[in-house]
C-alpha cells in the first residue's frame, strides 16, 4: 500500500514539474537577455518584447531595446534550442548504444557536422543556411555510419558484440572518426578557404553564439522541437533499449526502423544546431547524467527534464562566456567543455568503480 | 498457444548455427530443451521468439506464420528472458518490471491502474514484491533473474521462452522458478542444463550440433544410450526411496 502511495505522489511531482518547465525557460530567457557586459533591467525587457510581439507602444532607449530584440533575445533563443538539441541527442545516443559515454561530439557526429558545414562554406556548394544545415546533415550521418562500423568491425574482431564491450570500442571508435573529420575541416580550410574565412571559420568551429540573428532562430526553434517532438514520442521505445536491443525486440519494439529513424532525427538536429552555431561539446553528455541522477532514467521524466536543463545549461553558458573575460567574448565551447570535461571524467571514474 | 517450428534454418557468417529443425509444442505445455553448450538451445530460443529471422524455414504462432507478424503483435503473445540481460541505468525493480507492458502501450496509449495490477502481479508470482523499490545495480544474480522473468509475465505472454533461467539460482529459487513455469497455464519453452531438472518437463527436446535430434516424453527420451551419445557421459539411474521417483547419476566413466 505504501508503495502505491509513493508512486502516486512521484507521478504527482511530474505533473507539478512538467507545469513549471515553461516558467523555467521563460526566466533563463530573461536573465540572458538581461546579464552581460551593458546589463538591462527585467523591466525594459519586458516593455521591448510587449513592444515586439503584442505591438504595446512603451517608451524604451533605442540602443537598449537593439541590443535586446536583435542580439542577446536572438542569442538566448538558439542558445535554448542548442541546448536542448544536444543533451537530447545524448539521451538518445546513451540509450540505444548502451553507453554512458554515447554523446553527438564524442561520437564525432559534431565534427562530421562541421565538416560537412564546411565544405558548403568554403567550396559554396550553394548558399543560405539550409544548404549549410544540408551538408551539415550529411557530414553528421556519414561520420556517424562511419563510426558505428567501425565499432562494429572491433566488436566482431573480438568477439561478443553485445552489450558492455560495445561500450569502449564505440568511444574509441569515436575518437578515430572525430580525429579524421577535424583533419578534414582543416584540410578543407587551408586549401580552400581565404585567411580572413579561415579565422571566422576556426571561431565558429569552437562553438560561437556571436553570429546568430533572428533568421537563425527560425531554423533552430523548429529543428529542437522536432528533436523534442520525436524523442517524447519515442521514450517507452528508449525505455526499452534498457536492456539491449535483443530485450526491446522481445518487447515489440521493430529495433531497426525505430533505431534508425531516431539516429537519423538526432543527426539532423545536431546538424542543424552545428551549422549554426559550430561544435559545442559536451552537453549531451554533462545535462542527460545530471538529470538521470535528479529524475531517474525513465525516459518520460528524463526527456522533458533534459530538454529544458540543456536549454538552461547552454543559456547559462552564453551568460558566462559573455561576462567571464571583460570586453571579450570567449566560445561557448570553451565554457561548456571546461564543465563537460571534468563531468566525463566523473562519469569515466564512477562507470568504472561500478 | 501451439508453437511450432518448420525446418528452421539459421546460420552466421556462414557457420550453420540450426539445421532443419522441426518441434511442435502444444498450448499448456512446458517444453524442456536440453544440449550441450553450443548445440543451438539459445539460437533456436532467439528465432522462436522473432529476434532473428530464419534463414528458412518458418515458425507458426497458432496457425499464423511468424514472419507476417510485427515484432509488435510477436511481443504481445511471447515473452523471452534472455541468459544475461544487464543494464547500467540506476533503475528499480518496479520500472524493469514494468517495461514488460512495453508491448501494450504506445506514446497515445497511457500507462493504466490495469498495468499496475499485472506489475503487481507479476512482482509476487515471482517473490520479489517486497523489493520492487530495490534498485537493479543492489540484486543479486538470482534476484536479477526473477525480475526478468517477472518482467516476462507482466507481458502475459501465451507463450513463454526461458534461456537457462536457473542458472545463477540458488537450489531453493532453481526449485520454485521451475515449480511457477510448470505451473503456469501457457505455453512454455525452456533450456535447461540439469538434466533431472528437465525430466519434470511434458516434452523433451535434445539439440545437438544445431539439430533437434530428438524429441518426446522425458523418459522415452533421456536414456542412457542417449546421454552416452549426446553429452558423452555413462548414466545411472537410482529410485528415490522417498517418493520411489527416479534419478540420475552421471560418471565420465564407468
Amino acid at each position: 500500500m505504501s508503495i502505491a502511495i509513493t508512486r502516486l505522489s512521484t507521478a504527482g511531482f511530474g505533473l507539478r514539474w512538467l507545469w513549471i518547465t515553461p516558467l523555467v525557460l521563460v526566466a533563463a530567457l530573461i536573465a540572458g537577455t538581461a546579464i552581460g557586459e551593458t546589463p538591462i533591467p527585467v523591466e525594459t525587457i519586458l516593455k521591448v518584447l510587449a513592444n515586439q510581439l503584442l505591438g504595446a507602444d512603451y517608451a524604451v532607449n533605442r540602443i537598449d531595446a537593439g541590443i535586446i530584440w536583435n542580439y542577446r533575445l536572438s542569442r538566448a533563443v538558439v542558445a535554448a534550442c542548442c541546448g536542448t538539441s544536444l543533451a537530447l541527442a545524448g539521451v538518445v545516443l546513451q540509450a540505444l548504444l548502451r553507453n554512458p559515454l554515447a554523446d553527438p561530439y564524442l561520437m564525432g557526429i559534431s565534427a562530421g557536422a562541421s565538416t560537412g558545414a564546411v565544405a558548403v562554406a568554403v567550396a559554396g556548394l550553394g548558399a543560405g543556411a539550409l544548404s549549410l544545415s544540408l551538408g551539415a546533415f550529411v557530414g553528421a550521418l556519414l561520420a556517424f555510419g562511419i563510426v558505428v562500423m567501425l565499432a562494429h568491425a572491433a566488436n566482431s574482431g573480438v568477439g561478443g558484440g553485445r552489450g558492455v564491450q560495445a561500450a569502449g570500442a564505440i568511444i574509441l571508435a569515436g575518437i578515430a572518426g572525430s580525429q579524421l573529420f577535424n583533419a578534414l575541416t582543416a584540410f578543407i580550410i587551408t586549401k580552400s578557404a581565404s585567411a580572413e574565412q579561415a579565422r571566422g571559420i576556426m571561431f565558429w568551429l569552437m562553438g560561437n553564439l556571436s553570429g546568430v540573428r533572428w533568421a537563425d532562430v527560425t531554423l533552430a526553434v523548429p529543428a529542437a522541437l522536432f528533436g523534442l517532438l520525436v524523442c517524447l514520442w519515442h521514450r517507452r521505445s528508449l525505455d526499452a533499449f534498457t536492456f539491449g536491443a535483443d530485450s526491446a525486440a522481445s518487447m515489440g519494439i521493430a529495433v531497426r526502423p525505430v533505431r534508425g529513424m531516431l539516429i537519423i532525427a538526432m543527426a539532423l538536429v545536431t546538424a542543424v544546431m552545428v551549422s549554426i552555431v559550430g561544435a559545442i561539446g559536451f552537453v549531451g553528455l554533462v545535462i542527460p547524467h545530471a538529470m538521470r541522477f535528479i529524475v531517474g532514467s525513465r525516459h518520460t521524466r528524463l526527456v522533458p527534464a533534459t530538454a529544458l536543463a540543456g536549454a538552461v545549461f547552454l543559456i547559462g553558458s552564453d551568460i558566462l562566456s559573455r561576462v567571464l573575460v571583460p570586453g571579450q567574448v570567449l566560445p561557448i565551447g570553451v565554457i561548456t567543455s571546461l564543465i563537460g570535461a571534468p563531468a566525463f571524467a566523473l562519469i569515466l571514474v564512477r562507470g568504472k568503480r561500478s | 498457444m501451439r508453437l511450432s517450428a518448420e525446418q528452421l534454418a539459421w546460420s552466421v557468417h556462414g557457420t550453420p548455427l540450426l539445421i532443419d529443425v522441426n518441434l511442435a509444442v502444444e498450448p499448456g505445455h512446458t517444453f524442456g530443451l536440453v544440449g550441450p553448450n553450443g548445440s543451438g538451445k539459445t539460437s533456436l530460443l532467439r528465432l522462436l521468439a522473432g529476434l532473428n529471422k530464419p534463414k528458412s524455414g518458418r515458425v507458426l504462432m497458432g496457425s499464423q506464420p511468424m514472419h507476417t507478424l510485427k515484432q509488435r503483435a510477436i511481443a504481445q503473445s511471447i515473452a523471452l528472458v534472455e541468459q544475461q540481460a544487464d543494464t547500467t541505468d540506476r533503475i528499480t525493480v518496479h520500472q524493469v518490471v514494468s517495461l514488460g507492458r512495453t508491448p501494450f502501450l504506445s506514446a497515445l496509449r497511457p500507462w493504466s491502474a490495469k498495468d499496475d495490477a499485472i506489475v503487481a502481479q507479476a512482482l509476487i508470482d515471482v517473490d520479489m514484491a517486497h523489493m520492487a523499490d530495490r534498485l537493479w545495480h543492489t540484486l543479486s544474480g538470482g534476484e536479477r533473474q526473477r525480475v526478468h522473468i517477472a518482467r516476462a509475465l507482466a507481458q502475459q505472454p501465451n507463450i513463454l521462452l526461458l534461456d537457462e533461467p536457473t542458472n545463477h539460482l540458488d537450489i531453493r529459487h532453481q526449485l520454485s522458478i521451475l515449480e511457477l513455469v510448470r505451473q503456469l497455464p501457457i505455453t512454455v519453452i525452456i533450456s535447461l542444463h540439469d538434466l533431472n531438472q528437465a525430466m519434470e518437463c511434458d516434452r523433451i527436446g535434445v539439440m545437438d550440433g544445431g539439430r533437434l535430434i530428438d524429441s518426446g516424453h522425458p523418459h522415452d527420451v533421456l536414456t542412457p544410450n542417449r546421454l552416452k551419445q549426446t553429452f558423452g557421459v555413462y548414466t545411472h539411474v537410482i529410485d528415490d526411496p522417498v517418493d520411489g521417483k527416479q534419478i540420475m547419476r552421471f560418471r565420465s566413466a564407468v
